[in-house]
């Protein structure tokens, strides 16, 4: 064979299920980035009553593997609790699409963590988090991690880009070494934003560029 | 089974049917080792066969006969170029010159030639893939011994500015090998009008078979052989020639006619006036200007789409193109030369080369058009990346 995936990848590859994006998601997440190679975005709709999915729709940037693993967990996780989906492993889906070629598990493994962080990001903004913890720069700083500079391909945080965070009364301000006509400017502060402000007890979020 | 549309020519190209017959016939009566005539009638015939292959690529070329060393392809020429004149210049000189856009074989020999202690400066090329020549006059210095920079690009079609690099040479008297292997027979190559030392030629990339090539070696060029093995080749490549592919490669020059080149240039052309006219923001890469590249490259970028999903839905349909995207390596790297260029990864996530032969024909131009639009426009409305207005 040609192509070194499994006849169900390329079904769900060809075919997507649940492709498209979402008007008004109760949660969204964004993993990787063009620069990467690979980005996935994650739109859900859950019942506020049950928890239970109702709608999960998935857009990506990003080459077969990833397709077909968003493709295919997305399916998983319709219809479960969001309980139930956060039990979604790369491992299920690989297994599910009868194994994935080993160099494009990492492709996988960014499907699956958007939908832990669309969870994680339902959770946050709906009042959902047991012991929940104050936010503090580390926390902010550790998802800043998963924000990635389109140019390089590196998080903005490895990039150095991130000068200062302070986290006073709900809101963050993200200090950036980037200048406000910076090419990607708008995208990264987009980003960021989409990043920090589901945490539990941020109200705001405020992105500074240097000059 | 769908029909293959085969776009991939700057990787390989469909063999000629005459090329194989000429294979054909040879090996099922040639078979003995080429030898002097003072040796046996099959080996003398050989080496006629031998001889007569070796008189066409020189003629082609404008060089001398006993300047043209076979090899197995385009790589072990380039091996042979760099370790054999690095092995000729050891103790005396120790720095080559080269760009940073090479084939792999280029790169990877002066890479390797660094490691063991040799000096190696690589070239910058500007957005279009032309090599800096000031630099190139800057960075030659007394202890440089070679100066390789290819004949035109394998990924984005740039041809070099040969004839200027081979005079900055000639006067610095400095070696000077190009990588001519995808730029022959399509770009005709006087190696003395261009004062070129070294050139690379691939039989399998113009319908002739894999396994032969050639170096063109000028007389008096300090060069030591790397293969041992017997005297063959002017005592430059040891081991027995690859007969029948040579003749095979020498049925190929034959065949060549100028008019194939002009159909691929026709054919890249239409491919791209259709898909820059029906295709949202797409950017060449490479020269903008066509008449210097390569007539059959194409290559492009799809904003917001990641290359390896378009390949695989051409293939999908039968069309065999490829991608500079890292989904696509096999060490998760966007293309290097993509890199020299100065893009952007998702720049080089997002490219795609066409590359024509003179196999391809203009019904197969509109069915590609069709599918490239039809495939970005498709992935374009599943990527998290919007157009930005």
């Amino acid at each position: 064979m040609p192509i070194p995936y499994s006849n169900k990848v390329i079904d769900h590859f060809l075919k997507p299920h649940n492709a498209g994006s979402m008007k008004d998601p109760d949660a969204v997440a964004t993993e990787g980035s063009p620069a990467c190679g690979d980005m996935v975005k994650l739109y859900l709709k859950v019942n506020p009553e049950t928890k239970v999915i109702d709608d999960i729709k998935f857009e990506s940037y990003g080459c077969a593997s990833n397709i077909a693993t968003a493709s295919i967990i997305t399916d998983i996780a319709k219809g479960k609790t969001i309980e139930e989906a956060k039990k979604v492993t790369w491992k299920s889906a690989d297994k599910e699409l009868g194994g994935l070629p080993p160099v494009k598990v990492h492709c996988a493994v960014l499907a699956v963590d958007s939908l832990h962080a669309a969870i994680d990001n339902y959770e946050q903004s709906h009042g959902l988090v047991k012991d929940p913890k104050p936010t503090t720069k580390e926390i902010v700083i550790s998802r800043l991690k998963h924000v990635i500079n389109p140019l390089t391909g590196f998080n903005i945080v490895k990039a150095n880009m991130i000068d200062d965070v302070k986290v006073e009364n709900g809101t963050v301000t993200v200090y950036t070494k980037l200048a406000s006509d910076h090419q990607f400017a708008a995208n990264i502060k987009e980003e960021i934003i989409e990043r920090i402000e589901p945490l539990w007890d941020v109200k705001k979020v405020e992105v500074k560029f240097d000059g | 089974m769908t029909k293959t549309i085969y776009l991939d020519n700057a990787a390989s190209t469909k063999v000629d049917e005459a090329v194989i017959e000429a294979m054909a016939e040879f090996m099922k009566n040639n078979y003995a080792v080429a030898s002097s005539q003072f040796s046996h009638r099959p080996g003398i015939l050989v080496k006629e066969a031998l001889d007569n292959s070796r008189n066409t690529l020189a003629k082609a070329i404008g060089a001398k006969d006993e300047e043209i060393i076979f090899t197995s392809g385009g790589t072990e020429a380039n091996n042979l170029a760099l370790f054999g004149t690095a092995k000729a210049a050891a103790g005396k000189k120790n720095h080559l010159i080269t760009t940073k856009i090479e084939h792999r074989s280029v790169k990877d020999s002066a890479a390797e030639l660094e490691r063991s202690g040799m000096r190696v400066s690589y070239l910058d090329v500007d957005s279009e893939g032309f090599v800096n020549l000031n630099q190139l006059a800057d960075k030659i210095d007394d202890s440089t011994f070679l100066v390789s920079v290819q004949f035109a690009n394998q990924e984005v079609g740039t041809i070099q500015n040969i004839e200027k690099i081979g005079k900055i040479c000639k006067e610095r008297g400095v070696i000077f090998h190009t990588d001519a292997a995808l730029s022959f027979p399509s770009i005709p190559i006087d190696v003395n009008r261009l004062n070129i030392d070294l050139a690379t030629f691939s039989a399998h990339k113009m319908h002739g078979p894999k396994g032969a090539g050639a170096l063109y070696v000028r007389n008096k060029t300090a060069i030591k052989k790397i293969m041992m093995g017997g005297f063959n080749e002017f005592n430059l490549r040891g081991g027995t020639e690859n007969v029948p592919a040579i003749v095979g490669f020498a049925e190929a020059v034959k065949r060549f006619k100028r008019e194939d080149t002009d159909k691929v240039r026709k054919l890249r052309d239409a491919l791209w006036r259709r898909i820059s006219e029906s295709v949202e923001d797409v950017n060449i890469n490479g020269p903008k200007d066509f008449s210097k590249r390569l007539a059959g490259n194409l290559n492009c970028s799809f904003d917001r789409v990641e290359g390896e999903s378009i390949v695989l839905h051409m293939d999908m349909k039968g069309i065999a193109v490829i991608t500079g995207s890292a989904c696509f390596s096999r060490s998760l790297e966007p293309s290097y030369v993509m890199m020299a260029l100065g893009f952007s990864h998702e720049r080089a996530h997002s490219s795609i080369r066409y590359s024509f032969g003179k196999f391809n024909s203009e019904d197969e131009v509109e069915i590609v058009a069709e599918v490239t639009k039809e495939v970005v426009e498709r992935l374009r409305e599943i990527s998290p990346v919007k157009k930005v207005i």
